[in-house]
């Protein structure tokens, strides 16, 4: 029986706040992977940009953090990590993808071995490990297909680090019925030329939260209740965030 | 200065399969109530879920009781949407119309009101019901003040395809959608750019009650239908961030949709169908 590759999904962004939105992309991305019958999807990683990304509007990497955590805490695959955050320049994507991808694999590792060491093994586990080994996870980076879009815009992507993204890791890409991102792909040679490692997967089920306007709907005192899980509303009340007053520093 | 006390309280009536509940369904209560406040003029203080009976007919439609939980699990969480469970209860199907009727009436009954300060005019005159049951409220101080409380208005709340809906032959009696505008209202809620305005212009009724039809715009493109969610499901695709978390749970606990709850009701028509079209015959003979 062919195993699947195991597989780790990495969303970047503001997360500015978490939405439901968010939370859905990573939903609809493990469906499909594992639809295909090739991937086994073992984790989803939120990594909120750190502070010094200097977008306007952005609360501290702190709050983030913390928002997600909590949007987070009723999954049992997808969690946030603070690494990206923490950084004090701010990180280029591919840097991140590096550094998330370094971690699966050394703690792919350390699991392997401790299992190894911790109880005999009999037979058939030995043969379940030794069959892990030719399959060596992969880490896809999972984003809105507007992000090929923005693949092609002057200046904002290191051509050598798009290659890098989509030839050594990947991309899972979330589009709305209806658009195209088929039509990014074949504009650029670079991501045709790779277009084997980019899943496109459409979003069907039309769900467009998105943060800028939770973020204004809180300005406004305006319900964003079935938006952002509860857990999250009340922690920006409690910290007074996302206010009017505290948005017009 | 606005005085808060002024504002007129409305309750929203929100009639449909909830085949399950969805996020959206629960968004429209939301937009509903901020719009409404934001007009300075309504104080939205209670949203009703009323689910329709079996007896509706529609295909897919499963269980009243699994969608009345579902509904409840997914209001648990809000401090003024609540499930009411009469409609789904009737033996035969129930036009919108009686279920306004009946809402109301128990809105009036539960409120200390003069009924000459009920701000619903009554096309039936002489209900005797209603004015019975202020006699037996016995005098509360507040109502010795001048703000004495009125009844509250009852809205029904939906999106712009029943609006929409109200178009198609033998789906409602004219009389009913007149009476529903005339002395409830709607309160409608439509994408940005939606044909809903349109709609409204092109139909003198409508356009003769449009006051009493609110139209709310949804910016956020919120298409999470039930229909879509129940594919999901069929497909073994996840549904999370889709539905409320215990609704979901719930639905996996009791694997309640699949293929076969799908083609429940196939070919039969539909309740109000059937029941329109048969009135129809009967003016034609007669």
């Amino acid at each position: 029986m062919k195993s699947r590759i195991p597989l780790v999904l990495l969303a970047c962004g503001s997360f500015n706040p978490i939405t439901n939105m968010h939370m859905r992309l990573f939903e609809l991305a493990r469906d499909h992977l594992h639809q295909t019958g090739r991937y086994q999807v073992i984790e989803g990683i939120i990594s909120p940009v750190s502070d010094n990304y200097g977008k306007k509007g952005l609360v501290s990497a702190r709050h983030r953090i913390a928002m997600a955590q909590r949007a987070l805490e009723t999954s049992d695959w997808i969690r946030v990590d603070p690494w990206e955050s923490e950084q004090e320049k701010w990180t280029e994507t591919v840097k991140v993808l590096r550094h998330h991808y370094n971690d699966l694999l050394s703690s792919l590792q350390f699991r392997k071995e401790l299992t190894r060491n911790s109880w005999p093994i009999e037979r058939a586990t030995e043969d379940f490990f030794s069959s892990l080994d030719p399959v060596s996870p992969e880490l896809k980076l999972l984003c809105g297909a507007d992000i090929l879009k923005t693949f092609s815009t002057p200046n904002l992507w290191k051509e050598e680090h798009i290659k890098e993204i989509v030839e050594k890791f990947g991309l899972v890409c979330i589009s709305r019925a209806g658009s195209d991102p088929v039509q990014y792909i074949s504009e650029s040679n670079l991501l045709t030329r790779f277009q084997h490692n980019i899943h496109l997967v459409t979003e069907w089920i039309q769900n467009e939260i998105s943060a800028t306007h939770v973020r204004h709907a809180l300005r406004k005192g305006l319900s964003v209740k079935y938006l952002i899980p509860d857990s999250v509303i009340s922690y920006i009340k409690h910290n007074h965030i996302y206010t009017e007053e505290s948005e017009r520093v | 200065m606005e005085n808060p006390e002024k504002r007129t309280e409305v309750v929203l009536l929100a009639c449909g399969s909830f085949n399950p509940v969805t996020n959206m369904h629960l968004r429209l209560f939301e937009l509903a109530k901020d719009y409404l406040h934001e007009t300075g003029k309504y104080k939205v203080i209670k949203g009703i879920i009323s689910p329709v009976g079996d007896a509706y007919q529609k295909k897919s439609l499963i269980s009243a009781s699994h969608r009345v939980t579902m509904a409840k699990l997914a209001t648990e969480s809000s401090d003024w949407v609540e499930v009411d469970d009469w409609e789904s209860n009737q033996n035969e199907w129930v036009e919108t119309l009686k279920v306004l009727r009946y809402h109301h009436q128990k809105l009036a009954s539960s409120t200390p009101a003069n009924s000459l300060q009920s701000t619903v005019p009554l096309v039936k005159p002489g209900r005797k019901r209603k004015r019975e049951a202020n006699r037996h409220i016995p005098i509360k101080k507040n109502q010795l003040s001048p703000e004495t409380k009125s009844v509250p208005q009852l809205k029904l709340l939906c999106g712009s395809d029943i609006l929409e809906s109200f178009g198609i032959p033998n789906l409602w009696k004219l009389e009913d959608i007149t009476e529903i505008l005339a002395n409830h209202g709607l309160v409608c809620i439509t994408r940005a750019g939606n044909s809903a305005q349109k709609f409204i212009y092109e139909s003198d009724m409508l356009w003769q009650h449009k006051n009493n039809i609110h139209l709310v715009e949804e910016w956020i493109t919120n298409d999470i239908s039930s229909t879509k969610i129940r594919r999901a499901l069929r497909r073994g695709q996840s549904i999370r961030y889709l539905v409320p978390d215990a609704v979901r749970a719930y639905i996996e606990k009791h694997n309640l949709y699949s293929l076969e709850s799908e083609d429940r009701n196939a070919g039969v028509k539909l309740a109000p169908l059937q029941k329109y079209a048969r009135g129809c015959k009967q003016e034609q003979t007669q």
